[in-house]
């Protein structure tokens, strides 16, 4: 039991905490953008106020953000040891490395220069300013590369050797080089723009919508991020799916239980087909399914006629390694998220095209479906994100770290009970969060663009006698972004 | 000078670098989180009003995640250099970290969710959030060290056989005591250094009187500890003078805030929380975690460290970029020298109101004071 509801206490509050993560790391990246871009133009005062109001727009949601990624990354760092005793001790020389340096490196760097980034206007010079929002991005960006670095080894085991009980850390260059810590590092960075990218975009397109209803010329903060986000997205996303599809080469080497399970594919193939969907059931035999002859050979060899390795044939293997016993996650699980996370990149892609072309022939802001459509479309990369992370992690199992420890002897030897409590503890605390972040997200993401008006030019932001929207009571507070706390 | 229980096996230099290097970021935490947590615990005491709790706040607000982070790199640390020590105290303590979690997460969101909407109960509950967040690990982190200390029932294989109810006596509640009282006394320093007219005043006052407070709980902690140490442990305390500089350090603040030396008392109360780590970890030398049951049980520095290729490993990244940290980190200490004034706040922030709706633009005008410079780059909405 105690094992069992710690799994899921594991991904519960995973998967929470990488709701938010990729969008610190992308928003930070674009607010850096913004921000260079609004110091570069300081000498044309429209285009200055245009980034400037964009600048300020943004990152109201990307603080209401950080914050929420910050507190629920604490108990990541601490769960290991509460939960996961066993596996600490056996990885400790390992694991523990990135994760320290991780804060060492990349929190101090973040949150000092968070700080001096939301306080710090008036007090450091306008150069120190935007190299501050700089700083917080590379600590995002080296966060995510330590973090992926322990992830990594755990499912393609490099740089160490078994001693006694326990793994023993050789090569610290191999551990924060291992090929699979590359491919996906790129993969979840450049999937990390593609949610900021599509949340701006969303978010945009909303605005841009109501102001063609309203009749009124599209406001150029709207407008710009629209058009920034397009372009970041479709260079990221094309991008993420280049990176994913090396995942998969690497996966069908160093795991290929998990390619295989990915698919539900029983028996090795050459020129494997990829399932497009499957109804019935997953047991070897389906009702009914769509298959796209020669794609998963593809996808995974590079080659048309390439042999993918089936569920059946690696279980054999691995029961001549390791000993007898089941080497194969859950299918269902493995089968289904795998299809959720590639549809959502697929339904992104064409979006982002569609989106580029009608930018190309300068439609965005005028277009009906496009605007409608890329409103909801801003939910799309964080079920990517999710699905993506319970592919990789549940596809791993019965391994904890892959060939090396399984994760049912990972699990801290404590009562039930406890467990119990902080199940049902952290939960309520992160769906009381969840409420309140989508409550300030959705309401701060429907507040007028300040700093600007519709025809570019510099206003005061003392908007007063401003139209009398009910989200308007904000921004007296949000003149103050020194009082943000 | 320091006494080793006998026929202890030989440690490496490593390990006894890392013991030192988690110590010290134990102290750096105690020392820098403490008056973040102090200010918070001190929220209802000394904030009469909103804008008070507001001023409080900010004092604080552009550098309590910055001190949190030492946290977390002394637990990433701990992970690295002595994983059987991270899983064994993990994994024991594990209510009490979970409680520990849950208010730092509260805690968290609510210094940045606080003024996100313009409602007297909104911002009540988050100040709530902020009380609760820092008084609940001011107090368990000093009922975790006491424990760590006084001996917990961990078993062979290093396991904790206890429950959550071992964890509570009347030593570990002292200690929890102690870093109470002298993270709130720690606060209310900070806060007569960084505010100015009442709230200082207030501050003062608080400072006074947890001053005393603060100085009999630490004189007990450390006498009981001092007991223990001599009778349980059979290992003596080590020097002495670092308890006893400790004590001096904390009853020295009360007459230094009398004589108005608000920054020399912020220092003295910050040695005390030092001799109070140094203490701790100097008594638990070389061992890092006694079991209640058996001496034979007891984690040591050589029982839970890591391979010596990570040590040396960490060392180097250590050395090479701590002190990079330092320097930027005291750097945004010196950006954010000044003291937070109400007026300053006042001039660009409408005081919220549960009643009419108050032309923002009406109250920034008259109160922006041209004479103070303070006040004019609070604000930096739109023009700069």
């Amino acid at each position: 039991m105690t094992l069992i509801l710690s799994r899921w206490q594991f991904g519960i509050t995973t998967v929470f905490h990488f709701i938010f993560v990729p969008l610190t790391i992308g928003l930070a990246l674009l607010l850096a953008i913004m921000q260079t871009a609004a110091y570069r133009a300081r000498d044309d005062e429209a285009k200055r106020a245009t980034w400037e109001g964009m600048a300020v727009f943004w990152r109201r949601l990307f603080l209401i953000n950080f914050a929420i990624g910050v507190v629920t990354g604490i108990v990541q760092e601490f769960q290991f040891g509460m939960n996961w005793s066993m596996y600490s001790r056996y990885v400790g020389s390992v694991f523990g490395a990135p994760l320290a340096v991780e804060a060492l490196l990349a929190f101090f760097l973040e949150s000092t220069f968070l700080g001096i980034w939301i306080f710090g206007r008036g007090k450091v010079s306008d150069r120190v300013h935007l190299a501050s929002i700089w700083l917080v991005s590379i600590g995002t960006m080296l966060s995510a590369y330590f973090i992926l670095a322990a992830n990594a080894w755990m499912q393609h085991p490099v740089g160490y050797k078994i001693e006694g009980d326990r793994a023993i850390m050789t090569n610290f260059w191999a551990v924060m080089s291992n090929s699979t810590l590359i491919s996906s590092f790129l993969h979840v960075f450049t999937a990390a723009l593609v949610t900021a990218a599509m949340l701006v975009l969303g978010i945009s397109a909303w605005h841009l919508k109501r102001s063609q209803k309203a009749g009124t010329t599209a406001h150029p903060v709207f407008s710009t991020s629209a058009k920034l986000a397009l372009i970041v997205g479709s260079i990221a996303i094309v991008a993420t799916m280049f990176f994913g599809d090396n995942q998969a080469r690497l996966m069908e080497t160093q795991q290929p239980m998990k390619m295989a399970a990915a698919e539900a594919q029983y028996n090795t193939q050459n020129g494997a087909s990829f399932s497009l969907l499957t109804i019935g059931n997953l047991s070897g035999d389906p009702i009914f399914q769509i298959r796209i002859p020669h794609a998963l050979s593809v996808l995974s060899d590079n080659s048309w006629d390439g042999p993918v390795q089936g569920i059946n044939q690696v279980q054999a293997k691995e029961t001549a390694t390791y000993g007898k016993g089941s080497y194969i996650p859950v299918l269902w699980v493995t089968y289904w998220t795998f299809r959720i996370m590639v549809g959502c990149g697929i339904v992104m892609l064409v979006g982002l095209v569609w989106g580029l072309w009608l930018m190309y022939r300068r439609k965005v802001d005028t277009s009906k479906w496009f605007l409608r459509l890329a409103v909801p479309a801003l939910l799309l990369p964080f079920l990517a994100n999710a699905t993506g992370w319970i592919f990789t992690e549940v596809g791993r199992q019965p391994w904890v770290v892959y060939g090396l420890l399984r994760t049912a002897k990972g699990v801290s030897p404590i009562g039930t009970g406890y467990v119990v409590t902080t199940l049902i503890g952290f939960t309520a605390i992160y769906s009381i969060l969840a409420l309140i972040d989508f409550g300030l997200m959705a309401r701060y993401a429907k507040l007028p663009a300040e700093g600007v008006d519709e025809h570019g030019q510099p206003k005061p932001t003392d908007g007063s006698g401003a139209d009398e929207d009910a989200d308007r009571a904000d921004d007296a507070d949000d003149r103050v972004p020194a009082l943000i706390y | 000078m320091i006494t080793i229980a006998t026929a202890a096996p030989a440690y490496t230099g490593l390990e006894i670098f890392w013991f030192l290097i988690i110590a010290v970021l134990w102290v750096g935490y105690f020392v820098l989180e403490g008056f973040d947590f102090g200010v918070g615990m001190l929220l209802p005491v000394i904030g009469k009003s909103d804008l008070d709790r507001r001023v409080m706040i900010n004092t604080i607000g552009p550098v309590w995640d910055g001190n949190e982070v030492w946290l977390l790199v002394a637990g990433g640390a701990t992970f690295a250099a002595f994983p059987n020590w991270y899983a064994t105290l993990f994994s024991g303590f594990y209510l009490p970290l979970f409680l520990i979690l849950a208010a730092l997460i509260f805690r968290g969101v609510a210094f940045e969710y606080r003024s996100k909407r313009e409602m007297p109960k909104w911002h009540l509950a988050w100040d709530h959030a902020i009380f609760w967040g820092s008084l609940v690990p001011s107090l368990l982190w000093g009922v975790a060290f006491a424990n760590i200390l006084r001996g917990t029932p961990i078993g062979p294989h290093q396991t904790y056989l206890g429950s959550f109810f071992n964890l509570l006596n009347v030593y570990s509640l002292l200690g929890g005591l102690t870093t109470l009282l002298l993270f709130a006394l720690h606060g209310s320093i900070f806060l007569s250094l960084k505010t100015t007219d009442d709230i200082k005043e207030r501050a003062e006052g608080t400072a006074k009187v947890l001053a005393p407070a603060a100085t009999v709980a630490l004189v007990a902690f450390l006498a009981w500890t001092y007991v223990n140490a001599r009778n349980i442990h059979d290992v003596g305390i080590v020097p002495p003078f670092v308890p006893i500089l400790a004590v001096v350090a904390v009853a020295a603040v009360a007459w230094l805030m009398r004589e108005k030396m608000a920054g020399w008392a912020f220092i003295a109360n910050a040695v005390a929380m030092v001799g109070l780590i140094a203490t701790i970890f100097l008594n638990l030398y070389p061992r890092v975690m006694v079991s209640s049951i058996s001496p034979a049980f007891n984690l040591t520095i050589g029982n839970t460290s890591s391979a010596p290729y990570t040590l040396k490993v960490m060392t180097i990244v250590a050395l090479i970029f701590t002190p990079l940290v330092l320097v930027y980190q005291s750097w945004s200490y010196w950006v954010f020298r000044a003291r937070v004034r109400r007026p300053a706040i006042g001039a660009v922030l409408p005081v919220a109101e549960p009643s009419g709706a108050a032309d923002p633009s009406g109250t920034s005008v008259p109160a922006a004071d041209p004479a103070d410079p303070a006040a004019a780059p609070t604000g930096d909405g739109g023009s700069r």
